[in-house]
Formats: structure tokens, C-alpha cells, sequence
């Protein structure tokens, strides 16, 4: 058992396609909510395959995408300091701020490093103690645990020239903030199946009360995200508004335990600002005042950032799943992957640029 | 100029004459003793031929029946110089070998310029040279004429190779990438994404750990045998940076036709697979630096498969598509779960992501 | 927000007190912190994102959902066109 290539098996594909088109008897609008799992239904070109009355919204679950603009302007201004190593997952580099981004910061003779991890940037601040090394600690709960690490092990270290500029955020406040508005047409959540390996699903049962409304924990294969849609749609068709697990080979209800503990011991709940979105409370994480000499906003004084954003751009009403990308009168023609206006055309997982990437053509036979 | 009792002049004149060195210095760029020494003691023996020997500032190559001559160069940049599989020498030999073989016809022979940064150890520069030299005499096609530059340190990554080449190409061949029909298959002639995958992992930022080659190599042979098995071979093209994707879509504009891959059927090395997943990578885009794209009309693929998998670097031939005259441009991949895909060109590097 | 890899525990160890682990995610290995998972053993298959192990992963759940998945096969019987019902 790879955990890989037997959740991608064509024939079992079909029968739950099959049982999906048996299971559907009404139009239902069903968002996930995970920039990961936009990609592989792209990728699969699963929303091709689902039956006409199953409608795929794609909501914020980028955190490339949902960073403040203030934050990457910060960061821009930060790698751009002579004496400063900026490390970043791949994702950001071409993410743009109000004037231009972490390429072009590279570009004027920053030093930006790509890192897969974390504890590689920490492992970069030792090797390197005469100068700061920063690490841009974007990502939703999934991302929460390796960053708290990193900040722990540059603490068991000693280190004095390690700092992360943060911008954590969470996924129930967004879900919360998507079906609280008042033009709302999400009727059932497929929930990141990696944020809720972390965190569990318990958090969930209320937002399903409140709202009335299915939440599915999916995954991220062509069968999990497809066994997700079929639950939610027997969960829709029955009118039974629960919450339930299509991800139990990864994902406990109560989540994972110790990754928990070390989030809650380096961070506190924050409001955040949500790109395209707007301001939702108690929607992030920041980090714990006695963890606030890691802390690269407290570090580097930044001076008064003028953000400023793209007019036409929509992304926010993408990221609510208001529109889609073909809406937007930019996309595909000012506004491609190669010139993006706004983050969701930049990140790959964005739905814009998953849309331009793997867009559709009909196709006979 | 008789320079052969002269001491060497740098900086300011001193008496004392300085013999051997470890490391390329700037007198190796200047034109004067230390160039030519630099030359004669290891550019020359290494890449042995009657044109470089003869010592003029041109080759002469003695062209074959009538036909078409092609030309082809480019510049090759790596980090690390060496990586498993190969090296820059191999990567630089092979790519222009490659170009000019894609035509279908003969490489006759190379050029080679060298940038070369000051303090580059000599023993690099020989390993390079007799990696050159292999790869070249693997390829059969003489290295006749170069050149060598010396810039400050810091202004070239250790070393920089530009080479161009000249090929024959007989009459009756009509390659490029305009000549795709409706109805023609579409053939790769290995694994994808091997080079790419090598290279980034023995840059070692990532701290991966793998047995993945490059799969660079001279594709030469590869390429006669194929055209041998068909004359009416339409496209030959190496799929390089950019990777598959990217350059069917090239082949598919300049063709004005639609390609249609068949996802299954692509051949992948599964660690090159697994690193990919990990990353975030599409194989497909992956760069490769010992494969050619084949496609024949489709009554012929059987004949080109079998005269490829006899070859050394042909063995994994195998047909991933073919072409249609719709959509237009554009190139399509049927996915493994049944989906159809658009694949577009790579915008922009590929980044490794968490989302 | 979620690229997380299935990969195989080949060795355990401590680094500066942190528990740590090689992976192998099919032929390509890589350092990973194990301090969220300090239950896992070598063989045992773990999900990583960025460098962090995040849960053990269940076989027997695994098993259970592919065998759910080929139930639904015979479930469709005599209602499909014969020929999907087909191994």
C-alpha cells in the first residue's frame, strides 16, 4: 500500500462517479475550500466528469493567495534590507505587492532563498550567524505546526538572527465569513482534509448547526475528493446537514494531539485582513508575546506601507465563489498566469490561474 | 610576436616569472603565453582533430553530397558544474549535437567558447574538457574551433560554454516543426524529467536525497536510426527546458494542429514521480536533456519503435499521443481517471509549493 | 494550502532534541521532524507537508475505504450496461 496510486484508480473512479449521477436528483453548489484540492480536480479534470447539477465553487483556501497585501509589501521591504536572508516556500516569489514582488526584490540584489521546509531556514540562520535570517510563515493550520517548530528549535539553538514574519490563518472564521454573507450560495463544504489531520473536525459541528448545512473532511486524490462530493451529495439530497469523514485514513475527529499543543504554546488567535476578502476577525494567528523576539514585524521597524491594489481585479468575489474567473473582463487577457494583477492568478493553487492552466475545451468523443 | 622568452606581464612588472598556477587567473584571458599554454596544454590533446590542429582561426570542414546545411548554437549555464549523470562539458557538447541532429541529418562538426571565472580550479576545467572530449568522440563529431574569456570572480557561475555546430542534411528530408499532419503519432523516446529533477536535487537546497541521473546524452545515432526506419519523419524535436508541455505546444502552433496526449501512457520514472509530488511539480514540465519527440504518420510508428528500441537511447520508445487537427494549438491531455486537461506553456519558473 | 505526501519511516533520530526521521517518498528520501507523531516506528507511513510529519497513516482505514469504493461496483449491478460491470 503506496497511499497514492490506489486512490487514483480509474476503474474505481467510475464507480463513484457512477453512484454520484445515481445519488443526484437537484442542482446543489458545493465549495472546498482547500487551494490544494482546486489544483488536483483541475489537474483530473474531475468537474468535467461530475454530472451538469453539481456545481464546484473554489473558495480562499490559498494562503498564497489570502495574504494581507500589507504583509507582502513588509516582506518585500524586509528582503530587500542589505543585511538580510529571506527565506519563502516556492509559492510567494511571484506574488505581487503594491510594487513588484520577491523576484524582483532578488532581481535589484536581495537575497531570497527558496526552502521547503521551515527548519531549513533555521538550519540557514546557523550557517550563516552574522546575518538575519527571516522566514515569510504564511499558511492555514496545516503549515501552523512546522512553523511553531521552526521557532522552537531557533529558540533550543540559541540563535539571535532568526525571525519569521507571520501570517497564519484559519479556515472556520473563513467559513463562517463565506456563508454569514448575504450573497451566499454555498449549500455543502468539502473541508481541507490536511488542516483537519491538525486540527480535527470537531470545530465543525457548530458551523453545520448554524448554517444548516453538510461539511465533508476530503482529501485530495481523484477518489477522496470525489468520495467527498458523493457524501455530501447523499448528506444534500437527504437533507441531513452533519459533518462527516471521507479522509479517515489521515483524519481523526480530535485531530493530532501534540501539533496542537505546540501551535497553542507559540501562537495566539489574531484578527487578519484576508486579501480580496477583507478584514475577519479572529481569523489568524500571531505569535505569543514571549515569542515576540522571533517576530520580524517587531524586529524590522517597516515604514508606513501605501499599499496599493489592481482596480480591476476581482479576486475577492473569486475567493468567496461569488465569480468565476471567466467573469473577471481581465482574465485571460490583461491578467494571465505570466501577468497576474492579483494573487489568485499568481499561485498556482489559485483559482484563476488553476482555471487559465487547466482551462476547458469541449471535447467530442 | 615571439613571446617565448618574454616573462609574463600582469599587473605591475615583475621580474620574477610565474610558471604553473591551480586556479584560472586573468592573464589566462589575455590572449598572450598564458592563454596559449592554457590551450595547447589542455584544449588541444583533449579534443584532438585535423582542423584544431592545423591552427588557424577558422576550420575547414569538407561538406558531403548536395544538400542543406543547417547551423544551431546555444549557451549552457548549470549549477552544480557536475551533477549525477553528467557535467556541463557533456550538457554543452550534447545540446548543440542535439539541435543540429534534429533536423535528420549529419553533425559535421562544433565550436566551443569558453567564460571562464577567475579562480575556476584547473582540474575543473580538465574534467570539463575530457567530458567534452568523451561526449564528442561518443557523438563522432569533432570539436574544430574555440575560443576562451576570463572574467573577474563573480561575474560568471564558475564557468559558462556557449558551442555552435554545422550539420548536412540530404534533399529528401523535410523536418521541422511545422510539418505535424492530422493523424500522425506522437512517440517520446524515454522517461521525462529525469535531467531536471537530477540537477535540482544535487543543488542540495531542498535536501533531497536521490538516485536519479540526467538522462544527457548525444542523440545523434538515435536520430539516423530513426530516419533510416521512415523517411517522412514530420517533427524531431528535444524536449528541454520547458519541458513536454512545452514544447508539443511550440510544435503545435508552429503546425497549426491540436495534439492529443494520452496521460497513461507517458513514461515516468517513478522517482522522478515521487520527487515531483512532493514539490508540487508536473513532470511534464520538467526539463530533459537526452529525449526526442517523434511523430510519423501512423503507419510508420511501428517500424520507427522497433529501429528506436535497439538503440541505446531509444530502449523505452513508446507513443504517449498524436495529433489532430483541432483544437488548433493547443495540446490536451486525456488524464488517467478519464478527464481531459489543457496543457499550457510553462509560465515563469516552476516553483516548489505548500499549497 | 495542503500539498502533504504519503512517505515510508526509514530511520529515527534526535537532532538538537528534536525527534527526527528519514523519509522515503518513493525513491527520493528527505529529513523530517517527527515531533507530532512520537508514536511512529520505522516502516510505518507517514503524511508530510513542508518537512513535518503531521499524522500516521491508518492502513486498515485505507483498506476499508478502497473496499467500500469496489463494493459500489456491485451495488450498480443490473442497472448499468452490462459491459462497466466487467473486471
Amino acid at each position: 500500500m503506496r497511499y497514492l496510486e490506489e486512490f487514483r484508480d480509474a476503474e474505481l473512479v467510475k464507480n463513484v462517479l457512477s453512484k454520484i449521477n445515481h445519488t443526484v436528483k437537484h442542482h446543489w453548489v458545493i465549495m472546498e475550500i482547500c487551494g490544494g484540492q482546486t489544483h488536483s480536480i483541475m489537474q483530473h479534470g474531475i468537474d468535467q466528469l461530475l454530472p451538469e447539477n453539481i456545481e464546484l465553487v473554489h473558495g480562499p483556501g490559498c494562503p498564497v493567495c489570502v495574504t494581507s497585501l500589507e504583509l507582502v509589501d513588509k516582506a518585500l521591504a524586509i528582503a530587500s534590507r542589505p543585511n538580510v536572508i529571506f527565506c519563502s516556500f516556492g509559492d510567494m516569489l511571484r506574488v505581487p505587492g503594491s510594487h513588484g514582488d520577491l523576484f524582483s526584490v532578488k532581481a535589484a540584489g536581495g537575497q531570497v532563498r527558496i526552502v521547503y521546509s521551515p527548519l531549513d531556514a533555521v538550519k540557514i540562520a546557523q550557517q550563516n550567524p552574522e546575518k538575519e535570517v527571516v522566514f515569510f510563515a504564511i499558511g492555514f493550520e496545516t503549515t501552523a505546526p512546522a512553523n511553531a517548530m521552526s521557532v522552537l528549535y531557533a529558540e533550543s539553538l540559541g540563535l539571535q538572527n532568526y525571525s519569521m514574519l507571520v501570517s497564519h490563518v484559519t479556515v472556520p472564521p473563513a467559513m463562517h465569513a463565506i456563508l454569514g454573507s448575504t450573497n451566499n450560495r454555498v449549500q455543502g463544504f468539502l473541508a481541507a482534509g490536511h488542516v483537519c489531520s491538525v486540527m480535527g473536525y470537531h470545530q465543525y459541528h457548530a458551523i453545520s448547526q448554524k448554517f444548516q448545512i453538510p461539511i465533508v473532511v476530503t482529501g485530495f486524490e481523484p477518489l477522496d475528493l470525489l468520495n467527498g462530493i458523493l457524501m455530501t451529495v447523499e448528506l444534500l439530497e437527504s437533507g441531513t446537514p452533519r459533518v462527516q469523514n471521507a479522509y479517515s485514513r489521515v483524519v481523526s475527529e480530535a485531530g493530532n494531539i501534540p501539533a496542537q499543543a505546540m501551535i497553542k504554546r507559540v501562537f495566539q488567535d489574531c484578527d487578519r485582513n484576508w486579501r480580496g476578502i477583507g478584514f475577519i476577525p479572529q481569523s489568524g494567528w500571531e505569535l505569543r508575546p514571549e515569542y515576540h523576539f522571533f517576530d520580524a514585524e517587531k524586529r524590522f521597524e517597516v515604514e508606513q506601507i501605501q499599499t496599493r491594489e489592481s482596480d480591476i481585479c476581482i479576486s475577492g468575489q473569486i475567493l468567496q465563489g461569488i465569480r468565476k474567473p471567466p467573469q473577471c473582463p481581465a482574465f485571460g487577457n490583461v491578467c494571465t498566469p505570466q501577468n497576474p494583477l492579483g494573487a489568485t492568478m499568481v499561485s498556482s493553487e489559485g483559482t484563476c490561474a488553476a482555471y487559465y492552466r487547466y482551462a476547458r475545451i469541449d471535447m467530442e468523443g | 610576436m615571439n613571446d617565448v622568452s618574454l616573462p609574463n606581464m600582469q599587473g605591475p612588472v615583475c621580474p620574477l616569472p610565474v610558471k604553473s598556477y591551480d586556479h584560472i587567473v586573468m592573464g589566462h584571458g589575455s590572449g598572450g603565453k598564458m592563454t596559449h599554454d592554457l590551450i595547447q596544454q589542455y584544449f588541444v590533446p583533449n579534443f584532438a582533430n585535423s582542423a584544431l590542429l592545423a591552427g588557424n582561426d577558422f576550420a575547414q570542414i569538407t561538406s558531403q553530397q548536395s544538400g542543406k546545411i543547417v547551423v544551431s548554437t546555444d549557451a549552457h549555464i548549470v549549477s552544480p558544474l557536475f551533477f549525477p549523470g553528467g557535467d556541463i562539458g557533456r550538457l554543452a557538447v550534447s545540446g548543440t549535437v542535439n539541435d543540429l541532429a534534429m533536423s535528420g541529418g549529419i553533425p559535421l562538426g562544433l565550436t566551443a567558447s569558453f567564460i571562464l571565472e577567475e579562480g575556476l580550479p584547473i582540474s575543473t576545467l580538465e574534467k570539463i574538457i575530457v567530458s567534452m572530449a568523451a561526449t564528442a568522440q561518443e557523438a563522432g563529431v569533432p570539436i574544430v574551433a574555440g575560443d576562451t574569456k576570463v572574467v573577474e570572480k563573480g561575474k560568471a557561475d564558475g564557468i559558462f560554454i556557449s558551442t555552435s555546430g554545422v550539420a548536412w542534411v540530404p534533399d529528401y528530408l523535410n523536418i521541422g516543426g511545422a510539418c505535424a499532419q492530422p493523424g500522425d503519432a506522437v512517440i517520446i523516446s524515454g522517461t521525462l524529467g529525469d535531467h531536471g529533477i537530477a540537477v535540482l536535487s544535487a543543488r542540495g537546497e531542498l535536501g533531497l536525497e536521490t538516485a536519479i541521473h540526467s538522462d544527457v546524452a548525444p542523440l545523434n545515432h538515435l536520430i539516423q536510426n530513426i530516419v533510416e526506419h521512415s523517411k517522412n519523419v514530420h517533427v524531431l524535436r528535444d524536449p528541454t527546458r520547458g519541458g513536454l508541455a512545452t514544447t508539443l505546444n511550440e510544435i503545435a502552433i508552429q503546425s497549426q494542429v491540436g495534439i492529443i496526449l494520452d496521460e497513461k501512457s507517458i513514461p515516468i520514472n517513478p522517482i522522478v514521480g515521487a520527487t515531483c509530488e512532493m514539490l508540487g511539480f508536473d513532470p511534464l514540465y520538467v526539463a530533459n536533456e537526452g529525449k526526442v519527440i517523434v511523430i510519423v504518420p501512423n503507419h510508420e510508428v511501428d517500424e520507427v519503435l522497433n529501429g528506436m528500441r535497439s538503440q541505446k537511447y531509444g530502449t523505452n520508445a513508446v507513443v504517449i499521443g498524436h495529433v489532430e487537427s483541432a483544437p488548433s494549438g493547443r495540446v490536451l491531455l486525456r488524464t488517467t481517471i478519464g478527464g481531459t486537461r489543457l496543457l499550457d506553456v510553462m509560465s515563469g519558473e516552476m516553483l516548489p509549493r505548500i499549497c | 494550502m495542503c500539498l502533504a505526501v504519503p512517505g515510508k519511516i526509514t530511520e529515527i533520530f534526535t537532532t538538537s532534541n528534536m525527534k527526527m526521521g528519514k523519509v522515503d517518498f518513493g525513491g527520493v528520501l528527505r529529513e523530517v521532524c517527527l515531533e507530532a507523531v512520537p508514536e511512529v516506528k520505522i516502516g510505518d507511513y507517514v503524511i508530510v507537508h513542508a518537512g513535518f510529519a503531521l499524522n500516521i497513516l491508518s492502513e486498515k482505514e485505507a483498506q476499508d475505504t478502497l473496499a467500500a469504493f469496489r463494493e459500489l461496483d456491485e451495488i450498480e449491478l443490473g442497472e448499468e450496461d452490462p459491459i462497466t460491470n466487467q473486471d
